[in-house]
């Protein structure tokens, strides 16, 4: 019971911290911020590795294989395609910043 | 849970609050994007310490698998397609979600540990985790071209879409009172059963969308995925996917908001048309 109701409160700060931390996102930013929060939540893969560790039968453990391979490629594709998302950045960013100014 | 492993959790978990709040100025996002990485492998090399040895090399088998593909894929994808490949990448996370909560609901009957919390969380975890998964599917088809390109709506489309969600909260319930009310269903098969119609729901929600609108309905799918490694992170009692799951759940509600504002496309009228488009 204790270590639920850590869990709730955890939930709702959590929330509310996530709301707050977008706010007033440039529109560039948009596509990358989703791609990156997309990249986070492969956090499920740690669940996957603790449920293939467990034991269970050989269905079982077909299950956890797949979410271990479908988590794995959550993180490492979705960091990996943020960052060529955001390498596209780099030339142009002086172009945007002047058209600003002018 | 082993003390160093939750600290390492909590620190992992300040490291993707910082990635985030690094992300929100083009300067310093893409140093925000290697920051949540770094918390990412302290996450998962935290977790090796809690899980038993001998399992080590199934996991470092399927761990290797999918980084490649990810990787290879990532790596390839032509820069007009990322948004698509977002989709796919989303897909599997929450295809994942949906897996571990049906191997979980397995481990607990078998140990007959089901708490009351597991029992509602689990149904939860995979309805939410298999619609996002066939969701993007569909999303990732669609901006593809591969298939239901346009609107796709069929008649009593609406009524089915309401038949499916009845059923799967049918089975949900019938899979936590032990097979209560289907009795020739055990809660196993049940589980099984939420999943698939999920997976039906999720198709029959996306293919009424038009393409021009999939990025936002990526970027719900996408804390529809958050939200259901949240409700996993119930299922296995851990800290890190609670925390994970929420701020990518509560943050990528936001994003959606402020994508559809960005695009001039109301996110009621999206969602409306999904829902109601053969009504």
């Amino acid at each position: 019971m204790q270590e639920l109701l850590a869990q709730l409160a955890i939930l709702i700060i959590a929330a509310f911290l996530g709301f707050e931390l977008i706010s007033r996102v440039p529109n560039l930013l948009h596509t990358p911020l989703m791609s990156a929060t997309n990249a986070i939540h492969g956090v499920i893969l740690v669940g996957g590795m603790i449920t293939l560790a467990s034991e269970g039968s050989f269905a079982i453990k077909v299950v956890g294989f797949v979410a271990v391979f479908f988590g794995a490629m959550n993180v490492v594709g979705g960091f990996w395609v943020t960052n060529r998302m955001l390498g596209m950045f780099r030339p142009p960013r002086p172009r945007v910043k002047k058209r600003r100014e002018g | 849970m082993q003390v160093a492993t939750f600290l390492a959790y909590l620190a992992a978990a300040a490291l993707f609050i910082v990635g985030i709040r690094r992300l929100r100025k083009p300067e310093t996002a893409r140093s925000g994007n290697t920051i949540a990485a770094v918390g990412m492998t302290v996450a998962l090399v935290a977790t090796l310490f809690v899980i038993r040895f001998e399992s080590l090399l199934l996991i470092g088998a399927a761990v290797i698998l999918g980084a490649v593909v990810g990787a290879v894929s990532a790596q390839r994808v032509q820069m007009t397609a990322m948004p698509q490949m977002v989709a796919a990448y989303n897909g599997v996370g929450g295809g994942a979600a949906a897996l571990i909560a049906l191997s979980e609901f397995y481990h607990l009957q078998v140990e007959g540990e089901m708490s009351l919390v597991a029992a509602l969380t689990v149904p939860l975890t995979i309805l939410i985790g298999s619609v996002s998964f066939m969701g993007s599917v569909v999303a990732f088809l669609k901006l593809q071209e591969l298939a239901f390109t346009g609107a796709v709506s069929f008649p009593l489309q609406q009524v089915v879409n309401a038949l499916l969600f009845v059923g799967v909260l049918v089975l949900g319930a019938n899979a936590i009172t032990g097979g209560a009310i289907l009795p020739f269903l055990s809660p196993v098969a049940s589980v099984v059963a939420v999943l698939a119609a999920s997976a039906v729901l999720g198709v029959l929600l996306v293919i009424p969308i038009g393409g021009a609108d999939m990025p936002i309905v990526i970027s719900l799918l996408n804390a529809f995925t958050g939200l259901a490694a949240a409700a996993s992170g119930f299922v296995l009692e851990n800290y890190i996917l609670i925390i994970g799951g929420t701020i990518v759940g509560a943050s990528g509600t936001i994003l959606t908001r402020l994508m559809s504002s960005a695009l001039g496309r109301p996110l009621g009228k999206i969602i409306f048309a999904g829902i109601a488009a053969a009504g």
